[in-house]
């Protein structure tokens, strides 16, 4: 029997915010332990909580972006559990009525197009953080994030494959980075991903017993732990055993996922309104104020570019996967009208110095006038196209302008005639044989008359006219040898 | 309507509450006559009337997004049982089998 795969996927996105959901406490990352707390986000008794305007913008924003209605009338819950991370004994949240719902987020997994429903988005506070190295017997808390804002995001288990996860994933951090609404990095929990799976036989309609993924903090773990976990269950299933519902963890070490210790009545959590907080009453204007303020999304932004740019689907999904490769490009395009060339250096040249840094176009050190300005002097043919693959990474390092650094570095290409012909013609002398070759028919001998060349002028000879030049002599000149 | 013990038990088992069996007994009782008030509250007509979730007839209290000085780090772990290096220091969580 072959089984399939359910998956359902829980994203808890940090907004944005330069402060928490409910105070003034910053939200910068990696800070001294416990320096960005205050009474409302440590929970001393008597201080009350006061929403984050902005936290809830975002919210609205990224609902407007995943097709979701926007529920007009808000109320905050708070969810009780006793954990060393939570300092009030309960998490405010939304429950019942999150803010936003019944959205659906497209994507496409080798060529196949399919329609995520998302089933939720709502509002809540992040915990502290528990760190467990050190002294064996204890643990250390630091509150820090306390507070911050989450979105967490709820698909429909409409996903059925670990690449469909890593689409949809990829997907939701390029549109919430595209609205600055998240940063999108996994590594350092701003988005964090809890897939749930279950597999049933092939066809069926019945819906297996499903498995919470935790600890999955970057795509490739994502995508390596739910594959262990299809393997998994679907070797029990088929030698008769029974899935139990639990949460695992991913162990990146072992790779393979391991069952958590279950929180004792972990799922009785009490909801109810949290008195502290006023309703939220969100006005049609409001949603259509920040409808209108969205920015061109990933998806609608790579259809125009291959509409606009002739540009094929794959470039214009790799450039625009994020707003500031995009921008750059089209910044560039703007001043090199010839959008292929460009696409080819932006997702060539360009990514390749980025993406060894980790550092985002928008901070390239080559700006899209430097690049620009690069293609422009092989246009005209001042260097060749070799010549500038060549210094791009000198560029990038440099920082300097194309002009100055190809003039510094001797490397304008010749195309003076009287150069190139003592070049041709010093190589044809040093070459008798090949010249013989040539002569007899084996044309095919002219490149090597060209590399020949190119090498004698250090690269700097200008190919279409060593090229032209080499026929001419070949053909005419009297034969040197016999 | 009545509570039980099991009932009683479950919940000071949520609040870490460790109650003796003559509390267990006690609180079994009155908890028993609050949700006999709340069956007398039942029986007033609610009918299109919405859910109570704040006594205050107002909404949309916001902040803007403007950072305010937060505690010294003294200050927030001067409750703590244990603090290190700034951490609260608690004992080991049990995140692993």
């Amino acid at each position: 029997m072959t089984y399939e795969a359910v998956i359902g996927v829980e994203v808890h996105a940090q907004l944005r915010t330069a402060t928490k959901l409910f105070c003034g406490c910053t939200t910068t990352f990696g800070l001294a332990p416990n320096t960005q707390c205050c009474p409302v986000c440590i929970g001393m008794p008597g201080s009350l909580p006061v929403l984050n305007k902005r936290a809830v913008e975002l919210a609205i924003r990224a609902g407007l972006a995943l097709n979701c209605t926007i529920r007009l009338s808000n109320r905050f819950a708070r969810k009780n559990y006793f954990y060393p991370d939570l300092p009030k004994g309960y998490q405010i949240s939304q429950y019942e009525a999150p803010i936003c719902e019944s959205g659906s987020l497209d994507i496409t997994t080798n060529g196949h197009a399919k329609t995520v429903r998302i089933r939720r988005a709502h509002l809540e506070e992040d915990a502290g953080k528990n760190l467990h190295e050190g002294d064996a017997a204890t643990s250390r808390v630091d509150f820090n994030r306390a507070g911050t804002p989450l979105l967490e995001i709820v698909t429909e288990p409409d996903l059925s494959s670990p690449e469909e996860v890593d689409a949809y994933l990829r997907a939701l951090r390029d549109i919430l980075k595209y609205l600055d609404a998240c940063d999108g990095n996994m590594e350092q929990g701003s988005f964090r991903c809890e897939p749930n799976i279950s597999v049933r036989p092939a066809g069926s309609s019945d819906l297996g017993t499903k498995v919470e993924l935790k600890n999955i903090n970057s795509f490739r773990f994502v995508k390596q732990a739910l594959a262990y976990e299809i393997a998994r269950q679907t070797k029990v299933l088929a030698s008769g055993g029974v899935i139990h519902q639990e949460t695992r963890l991913w162990d990146p070490e072992r790779e393979v996922t391991v069952v958590m210790r279950s929180k004792e009545e972990a799922h009785d959590y009490r909801y109810f309104p949290d008195p502290d907080l006023l309703p939220v009453e969100i006005s049609q204007e409001w949603i259509q104020e920040l409808r209108q303020s969205l920015p061109e999304l990933p998806a609608a932004r790579a259809k125009r570019f291959v509409h606009d740019y002739r540009l094929p689907e794959y470039d214009a999904s790799v450039l625009t996967a994020s707003k500031d490769l995009a921008d750059y490009f089209e910044a560039c395009v703007r001043l090199f009208p010839n959008p292929k060339i460009v696409s080819n250096w932006v997702m060539g040249e360009l990514l390749r110095e980025l993406n060894a840094r980790g550092i985002p176009a928008q901070r390239s050190p080559v700006s899209p006038e430097c690049l620009a300005k690069l293609l422009q002097l092989v246009d005209e043919g001042t260097i060749s196209l070799k010549i500038a693959r060549e210094i791009f990474p000198e560029l990038y390092a440099s920082g300097k302008d194309p002009e100055t650094l190809v003039h510094e570095k001797g490397l304008t290409q010749i195309s003076d005639a009287q150069v190139l012909e003592q070049l041709v013609e010093e190589v044809m002398r040093q070459h008798p044989a090949q010249v013989d070759q040539y002569r007899r028919g084996k044309e095919a001998v002219l490149g090597f008359f060209v590399g020949q060349v190119m090498k004698a002028s250090g690269g700097k000879a200008n190919p279409g006219k060593v090229n032209e030049l080499l026929r001419r002599k070949l053909a005419s000149d009297t034969p040197s040898g016999s | 309507m009545a509570i039980t013990q099991a009932e009683v038990e479950h919940m000071a088992r949520l609040a870490r509450l460790d109650l003796s069996e003559q509390e267990k007994a006690l609180f079994c009782e009155q908890l028993s006559h609050i949700l006999s008030y709340m069956d007398q509250l039942r029986q007033v007509p609610t009918d299109g009337v919405p859910h109570t979730s704040t006594v205050i007839e107002q909404s949309n209290a916001f902040r803007d997004d403007i950072p305010t000085p937060s505690l010294p780090v003294q200050a927030v772990i001067a409750n703590a049982p244990e603090a290190v290096d700034g951490f609260f220091v608690v004992p080991k969580i049990l995140e692993n089998p």
